[in-house]
């Protein structure tokens, strides 16, 4: 039975999507079932080791498909489709891995700016600790349920995210929030 | 007795029976620029709170604003012992994404430069372990062995320590011809050197005290944890990226993974002792295998002059030195990644840290650090 | 010359003498160590970096003397001479040589034969430990004041087995003068070996040698200074020449503990099987006395550079544990089973 199927066979309903891309599965699962999929991904699937917990910001992606779908528009003069609603801004990809099987995963769940609130798997692998807390810092998930969610790497009084793709990569930056005299 | 006679300064969190301990982030003892945070009854500690970050440098940010071929150098800086194993996992990373696989030549010509670092950054690991448990001898003999390594490599790409070795899709060049006359006497100075400090330190009882039981951790917490690598084959788990998703020609090499059973600090020392002597394997077997190559092999897939991936993303993982590392690359199409994510092993082992010290004593908490080797390089990025 | 003179020359000559031995000891250690872990070490401030030691000392003269803003004033500045000053003071009763006769006149080479000489030099010994705590608590630094702690706990631990090692000496020859000590072990003992000290009291020798190396601070246990663990310990925050001091008064402290130990376990100044005064002059015979004395003295130095160079340093406890359980017990039973020998034989 192939990888994509078994994860099929485990998550059931809970899957949206599932891609494959140089041989690495990535399975998509809706936000409000992370803790849910994730039990059973480690205790059916034997997806026992959490290898790493990644943010990504989508937003430069969203913004050059636009460009390229109204680049096409433009020539085929077509009637502007109406939009929807915009595409969750965020990724959360959590690297699964099973040590009897050597398979890895990717898990991703889509987080949209308004609500950054995403279910913390500590409870399931301690070791989502520090990369959980690095992914707050870095673009502002809210991991609730996380016993420790502070800044990892930047200082605590920093107030930006600073791998989110508008986070400014020359100029003033962080410069603005430094205040000698508190720090 | 009045407030103005107490010597020690007390600061807001020295309340009860216990001292809190600023260790780092200058003290000897903490490699590079980390800061522990320990509150100590006595010299027991009660609790450790790892403070990470002040070496970061936002090598993703820049990642996703450099090139390819840029990026390379900046993987140098993650784990300076053993630069070469960054640069080899960031390549493959991106071989993946582009769907090649280099040449068997440049294959063996990694394997050997890899093996070597690992050679290397475990001899600095023993050597720095006994620096901070008061050996200072066994250092130098070992880190005189890691300069002759060092030798091969400035040889090889004229780097000793940020070595950039490789390029996406193979490497520059063959063996240095000197490698031929310098490896089967280094390998007996590597092996000579090991044999010495194993006399000095392996058997010694004080080292054994200091060692034996100390931070002792269980192979469950050390999963759940997500300890790879030397740390978590300490605990029990026999489990080698090299043997189990064999990359490079890794499964063609005949070595062995040496696992401990306790998961101390001495089990730490003696897998790294042991893994050298595995590596030394490796490399006579790759190095033979390379001298039956054609003189004329290629050393470099063809690939294009700007580097472009299709869209999509990928993870590749090799066994460094201290464990799993990995490169999450997700690329839009474009000639710049769009993002990275580096998995360094020791950031996931460090992050155990309280876990490991409690309860022991501060002399314990720099013999645990050591033996993790937590290069801040790579932790903070 | 009056006595009050020829004692003053010997208290120079004592003095520039254990001053002579720590300058050089700082050079062995550091070209001893090189020569272990196959560097070169200090090889450039004069012939073999022979005057290295200078070159360190006017680097510390020169350097600026900083004090912590909350530092104990007083104590912060008596910290230092009060570790080195009784280390200088301990070589007085210690006697190097045996007798020489200069214009006429028999001087015995010991600043002072105490009758008390034992007593005074664990007297010492113990007084030592007050610099170390003294400076660590003074400082005004948590890395300071866990190695004085550690200090405090070690040295007093430590001067037990060290107590109980030397009163079976005592017991042995039935004397606290340390003179009449290296006297009685002149000739031989059993038919064929010199009639030392470490042949009768092996077990006292080895536990008044492991409690010198505690006593002194040196690997394995250089716990109240270890550079790993706190910095450097007690003296982490000083610097310029009260750092020197300290340095310096460590290296002097070998130096009386080597003497101390070739005084009571291996002879003095006395050759087995040979006695020198029967071939030498009475001039010559003094001067070799020294000789011999000096050359057994640089033995042991040497034997501290090279265990520090060799073994990996203790834990805090386990530090203890060796004081308390290994060597307390057993340099009590070795008091009993002495005591016991004595009584039978007298």
């Amino acid at each position: 039975m192939s990888l994509e199927q078994r994860i099929k066979d485990c998550l059931g309903a809970d899957v949206v999507e599932i891609t494959e891309f140089r041989g690495d599965v990535c399975v998509e699962i809706p936000k409000s079932r992370v803790i849910e999929a994730m039990t059973l991904l480690k205790e059916k699937a034997g997806f026992d080791f959490l290898s790493d917990v990644i943010g990504v910001d989508n937003m430069d992606l969203y913004a050059k498909a636009k460009k390229a779908k109204k680049k096409k528009k433009d020539e085929e003069e077509e009637e502007p489709k109406k939009e929807g609603p915009p595409p969750p801004r965020f990724d959360v990809i959590y690297l699964l891995l099973s040590l009897s099987r050597d398979e890895r995963v990717q898990v991703k769940v889509r987080v949209p700016e308004d609500d950054m609130d995403v279910p913390s798997v500590t409870g399931l692998w301690k070791a989502a600790t520090w990369p959980e807390r690095e992914a707050f810092d870095m673009y502002g998930f809210n991991f609730t349920g996380h016993p420790n969610l502070r800044r990892l790497l930047m200082w605590d009084e920093f107030e930006d995210h600073p791998l989110r793709k508008d986070y400014p990569l020359e100029g003033k930056g962080e410069e603005r929030h430094l205040n000698y005299d508190t720090v | 007795m009045a407030t103005e006679t107490v010597c020690i300064t007390t600061g807001p969190a020295d309340v009860g029976d216990y001292v809190s301990l600023n260790i780092g982030p200058i003290h000897p003892a903490m490699h590079g620029t980390l800061r522990v945070i320990t509150r100590t009854d006595g010299e027991t500690i009660l609790s450790a709170e790892p403070e990470i970050g002040y070496l970061h440098r936002g090598v993703e940010k820049l990642g996703e604003n450099f090139t390819y071929k840029q990026f390379l150098p900046l993987t140098d800086r993650l784990n300076y012992c053993s630069a070469i194993c960054n640069n080899v996992a960031y390549e493959l990373a991106v071989e993946k994404l582009l769907g090649i696989e280099v040449p068997p030549k440049a294959q063996l010509v990694r394997t050997i430069m890899m093996e070597l670092a690992r050679i290397a950054d475990h001899e600095v690991l023993v050597g720095i372990l006994g620096v901070d448990l008061g050996a200072l001898t066994p250092f130098f003999y070992l880190i005189i062995q890691r300069e002759e390594i060092y030798e091969i490599f400035e040889w090889h790409h004229g780097a000793r320590l940020t070595n950039s070795m490789g390029a996406i899709g193979g490497v520059e060049a063959p063996l240095p011809d000197r490698f031929h006359q310098k490896w089967p006497k280094m390998r007996d100075s590597i092996r000579r050197a090991n044999d010495e400090t194993d006399k000095l330190l392996t058997h010694n009882r004080i080292w054994m005290d200091r060692t034996i039981g100390v931070n002792a951790f269980c192979e469950e917490d050390a999963l759940n944890w997500g300890f790879t690598g030397p740390m978590l084959r300490a605990c029990g788990t026999r489990r080698d990226i090299r043997k189990d998703e064999p990359y490079l020609m890794y499964n063609e090499f005949d070595f062995e993974v040496p696992t401990g059973k306790h998961g101390d600090v001495f089990d730490r020392y003696m897998i790294r002792m042991l893994e050298m002597e595995e590596s030394i394997k490796i490399i006579d077997q790759a190095y033979a295998m390379y001298q039956e190559m054609p003189d004329d092999a290629p050393l470099m897939k063809k690939v294009p002059k700007i580097i472009k991936p299709p869209a999509g993303q990928a993870y590749h993982a090799i066994e460094s030195p201290n464990g799993e590392l990995g490169f999450f690359i997700k690329s839009d199409g474009s000639d710049k990644p769009y993002r990275i994510k580096i998995r360094p092993p020791c950031y996931m082992i460090y992050q155990a840290f309280e876990e490991l010290v409690k309860g022991e004593m501060i002399s314990d908490l720099i013999a645990c650090l050591s033996s993790i080797n937590v290069i801040a390089g790579e932790l903070d990025r | 010359m009056a006595d009050w003179q020829i004692d003053l020359i010997k208290v120079v000559f004592i003095w520039v003498w254990a001053l002579l031995i720590a300058v050089v000891m700082t050079w062995v250690e550091r070209r001893a160590s090189a020569m272990m872990q196959d560097r070169l070490g200090p090889n450039r401030a004069g012939p073999f970096g022979l005057l290295q030691p200078l070159a360190d000392g006017i680097k510390l003269f020169t350097k600026e003397d900083i004090m912590p803003e909350k530092a104990r004033k007083i104590l912060f500045l008596l910290g230092p001479p009060l570790f080195a000053l009784p280390a200088f003071s301990a070589y007085a009763v210690v006697p190097f040589g045996d007798k020489i006769v200069l214009g006429g006149k028999e001087i015995i080479l010991q600043v002072s034969d105490v009758n008390i000489g034992f007593l005074y030099v664990l007297a010492l010994g113990a007084i030592g430990v007050y610099g170390m705590v003294i400076g660590g608590w003074a400082s005004n630094s948590k890395y300071s004041i866990l190695g004085g702690l550690r200090a405090t706990a070690q040295l007093i631990s430590y001067e037990v087995p060290m107590g109980l090692a030397l009163l079976t000496i005592v017991l042995l020859y039935g004397t606290f003068s340390l003179r009449e000590m290296v006297l009685l072990q002149q000739g031989t003992f059993l038919g064929f070996l010199p009639n030392w000290g470490i042949f009768k009291q092996p077990l006292g020798f080895i536990i008044f040698l492991v409690a010198a190396y505690a006593e002194a601070n040196r690997v394995p246990f250089d716990l109240p200074e270890c550079e790993s663990e706190l910095v450097t310990g007690y003296h982490t925050e000083y610097g310029s020449m009260n750092l020197g001091l300290y340095l310096f008064g460590e290296y002097v402290n070998l130096g009386t503990l080597a003497a101390i130990t070739v005084s009571l376990f291996f002879g003095g100044w006395t050759l087995p099987y040979v006695d020198m005064s029967k071939f030498l002059g009475p001039v010559a015979y003094g001067v070799a006395s020294f000789m011999v004395f000096f050359i057994k003295q640089a033995f042991f130095l040497f034997l501290f550079v090279w265990v520090r160079w060799t073994v990996p340093r203790f834990r805090y406890d386990q530090l203890m544990g060796l004081g308390w359980k290994a060597l307390i017990p057993l340099g009590l039973v070795n008091l009993f089973v002495t005591a016991l020998l004595v009584q039978l034989t007298i």
